[in-house]
């Protein structure tokens, strides 16, 4: 990996190219879903729409999924201040977290299966399927992020550089990014 | 070798850079340059935006004579649909079905699945990754004086899943069911049934596979062409300093970085609907006297997705034609671009509209007409942005003191396309008179001329303009110049008497007309239409010829600066290394048009300002 035109430039730059990039690239997912959104919106306005209640797992790995930002933040601030043991921590709860909620997701799909709402049974059902998986996969990058990120973190002796900086920063933003997404789309289908 | 004294040539530019320039540390870094030191880093997993760009042009120039020879065949087909087509039976095989008199005919599957080829490869692999791929990765980086992209690692992973799509959509031509064949659009039924028609079951499967990856590898494209221009700049380059090409890349990546995601989740829909059996797209449809399972699904609902990609591409494809031409036309014409500051913001304004009128592609799919009213308004507030553009390119000629080159040739040529095509938009953008001309070869008129022919020529423009920096030689300009008349006057030979076929209401994509007494008037016009698309073929092969033979014994390039420019590309060496600028990176002082002020011929943006010299014109 060429890192080194980035880092050469990055003395007169506010953010770092690299970061900037990964903000950029989430505003392209975030098109993703608000595409996804919007044709739930229309699709439901045209009739036939199959009205359910969401089973309330769904509520249950809204809650993991925010503690695991913020564990993972606290674990961020652990790391800047030199605090090793809550940062190592912090950092596996996280990925713990992370894990919890992919399965809760999973388990609240059986839970929509046995309320009789399948994949094919209705659009309605098969849009939360869809979007609720396709953020699911997303959700399964940022943990391949956490994985590389305890790597570092149990592998390698506790150094403040700017590039591990920059690392973690870049997963924490991510992290926080799919938690957001999250937030929204469950706000979206409650309110929807 | 003989005893010669050769004195060391010192290069103006090189002065001024090692005076006012920016000591980055680059070659301390990168003393060897690690990154090109064999074959296979050098030329194939390059992370040199500059070999990428180069490797962009050619695997789009692969699909450019891929796609327009697909549709040489379909013409002959509409021209001469009596005539024996045997003679291609070697190359097309099955396709060609050969009666018991020996006579052989297009397969009308074929038909449509050439159409739909055609239709997939110029728009996504040429007119995309082929324009705005090669020119946003050459000049990007040259032009605001940085090093390389942002990520050089993501550039290299950006050309080489634009590879992988275009291996997988070159499979799919020899798939025993044949490609995709429901048209570029992939409207469902068509794309989510895949017993719908032979193209549709493997074809469509290879179809969305490889539009996947292409996706993937515009938004990595896109996120690293963003993240240059806003955070690569060199010292002193505003972004109000930036040349114009830099502003329609910019504009360019972030509407696809905002619209082809929105295209992957309609496609990912389709795969549910294809795979999965849900009903996102599909309502009760009957194949065969047997209902499907489907039930409730939207057709329209796609096209509503795929044209909110699908109208911001068209723009996709003409910015950077449009930043290439007036970068082309204020160098050849030796003045600055009129109203630089109108045209930045006509690109931005152009850029925004383009995501608020999608659904005039859809008029005729019964959308409600009061929404109708609203997407006719911001199609026609598009004229004005435009109208602006077009303005400012005569402007900039207007007294100018014009070079025809081949490049500035095809930059005027651009301009003409783009009038003659912006024109029938117009017509096009009013849902009412939309009624007679949906569907009709008007509309296959209006966008072959407004965004093909008229984008190739920016791409051409582009090509003869920055074909010395990209190979350190000349193209041949007898030829160029043989090309471009002979591209111009075959172009509009084309696409002209299209216009009166659509007015009369030709509908297009049918396989022939004999059917209709009506349209039997034109079979002359088809035929003549047929015949101008083979010559206008012959002179794209001339380009062709020219361009590779230009490449090993093309005229050498001998000074840094041939076109006397102003921006920074032309202050690297002939044969710029990985990293672009020797020592020093340069430092920007003024603006990009320098052209003929105070005196001079064009002062470079390098130069400092002088005492009481104001920034500007």
């Amino acid at each position: 990996m060429n890192v080194t035109v980035a880092k050469t430039d990055y003395r007169r730059s506010k953010i770092h190219p690299k970061k900037f990039a990964l903000l950029v690239a989430c505003a392209g997912i975030m098109m993703m879903f608000a595409a996804f959104t919007s044709a739930y919106i229309v699709r439901q306005a045209a009739g036939n729409w199959l009205e359910f209640r969401l089973p309330d797992l769904f509520y249950v790995s809204t809650g993991v999924i925010l503690l695991s930002s913020i564990s993972l933040h606290s674990s961020y601030l652990a790391f800047t201040r030199g605090n090793t043991r809550i940062y190592r921590l912090l950092l596996a709860a996280t990925l713990i977290l992370g894990l919890a909620f992919v399965v809760l997701q999973y388990k609240g799909w059986q839970a929509l299966a046995a309320i009789g709402v399948e994949l094919t049974t209705n659009p309605s059902g098969s849009f939360v399927y869809v979007i609720s998986g396709v953020h699911a996969a997303h959700v399964l990058g940022g943990i391949a992020a956490l994985i590389l990120a305890i790597l570092h973190a149990f592998l390698l002796q506790h150094r403040i550089t700017p590039a591990r900086k920059l690392r973690f920063e870049m997963t924490l933003i991510y992290w926080h990014f799919v938690d957001f997404l999250w937030v929204y789309l469950l706000l979206f289908f409650t309110l929807q | 070798m003989a005893n010669v004294e050769t004195k060391p040539v010192v290069h103006e530019e090189d002065l001024l850079i090692e005076e006012y320039g920016y000591d980055d540390h680059f070659h301390e870094h990168h003393h060897g340059d690690k990154y090109q030191s064999n074959f296979i880093t050098t030329y194939i997993f390059s992370q040199d935006h500059k070999m990428i760009a180069k490797q962009f042009l050619i695997t789009g120039m692969f699909w450019a004579i891929i796609g327009a020879a697909m549709s040489l065949i379909f013409r002959l087909q509409l021209g001469f649909p009596e005539e024996n087509m045997a003679w291609i039976k070697p190359l097309l095989g099955k396709w060609i079905t050969v009666n018991e008199s020996g006579v052989g005919s297009l397969a009308p599957e074929f038909y449509y699945a050439l159409v739909t080829m055609h239709g997939t490869i110029l728009v996504f692999f040429v007119l995309t990754a082929g324009l705005s791929g090669t020119f946003s990765n050459l000049l990007i980086p040259l032009q605001l004086g940085a090093r390389d992209m942002a990520s050089p690692f993501l550039n290299m992973l950006s050309y080489w899943f634009f590879f992988l799509s275009g291996t997988i959509m070159f499979l799919s031509l020899f798939l025993n069911t044949g490609p995709f064949a429901g048209g570029w659009t992939a409207y469902p039924p068509l794309s989510a049934l895949p017993q719908a028609s032979s193209g549709s079951g493997a074809g469509m499967t290879l179809w969305l596979l490889s539009l996947v990856f292409f996706v993937v590898s515009v938004l990595l494209g896109g996120i690293n062409y963003i993240t240059t221009v806003l955070n690569l700049r060199t010292k002193g380059m505003s972004m109000w300093r930036m040349p114009l090409t830099i502003w329609a890349f910019f504009v360019t990546a972030i509407l696809g970085l905002l619209s082809f995601p929105v295209l992957v989740s309609a496609f990912l829909l389709v795969m549910f609907d294809r795979g999965l059996g849900t009903s996102f797209f599909l309502s009760e449809i009957f194949i065969g006297g047997q209902a499907l399972d489907h039930v409730g699904g939207s057709p329209i609902l796609y096209q509503h997705l795929f044209w909110f990609l699908g109208h911001p591409e068209v723009y996709i494809i003409i910015l950077p034609a449009m930043g290439l031409v007036s970068e082309v036309l204020s160098v050849h014409a030796r003045k600055p671009i009129f109203g630089y500051k109108a045209m930045v913001y006509s690109i931005l304004a152009i850029g925004f509209l383009s995501f608020i009128v999608w659904a005039h592609h859809m008029f005729m799919s019964g959308v409600n007409p009061f929404i109708a009213n609203f997407f006719v308004i911001f199609t026609l507030i598009i004229a004005v942005p435009s109208a602006v553009k077009v303005f400012n390119w005569i402007a900039t000629l207007y007294g100018g003191n014009i070079r025809f080159t081949a490049a500035s040739l095809f930059g005027i040529g651009f301009v003409s396309m783009f009038i003659s095509g912006g024109l029938t938009g117009i017509f096009l953008g009013n849902s009412a008179i939309d009624i007679q001309l949906h569907d009709t070869y008007f509309v296959v008129a209006h966008f072959h001329i407004v965004m093909g022919v008229a984008a190739f020529f920016g791409m051409f423009a582009g090509i003869y303009n920055w074909y010395p920096k990209m190979f350190g030689r000349f193209m041949n300009e007898t030829l160029g110049k043989i090309h471009f008349w002979g591209t111009i006057i075959g172009a509009y030979a084309v696409f002209w008497p299209m216009h009166y076929l659509g007015m009369a209401g030709v509908p297009r994509r049918y396989y022939r007309f004999d059917s209709f007494a009506a349209f039997g008037q034109f079979d002359l016009m088809n035929q003549f239409i047929t015949i101008a698309a083979i010559v206008t073929f012959g002179f794209q092969v001339l380009f062709v010829i020219n361009f590779f033979y230009s490449i090993w014994k093309g005229k050498k390039m001998t000074t840094r600066n041939p076109w006397g420019a102003t921006t920074l590309e032309w202050t690297t060496p002939i044969r710029p290394g990985h990293g672009n600028w020797p020592g020093k990176l340069p430092t920007v002082q003024r603006w990009a048009y320098d052209y003929g002020k105070d005196g001079q011929e064009f002062i470079p943006q390098i130069q400092p300002l002088g005492k009481d010299e104001k920034e500007g014109h």
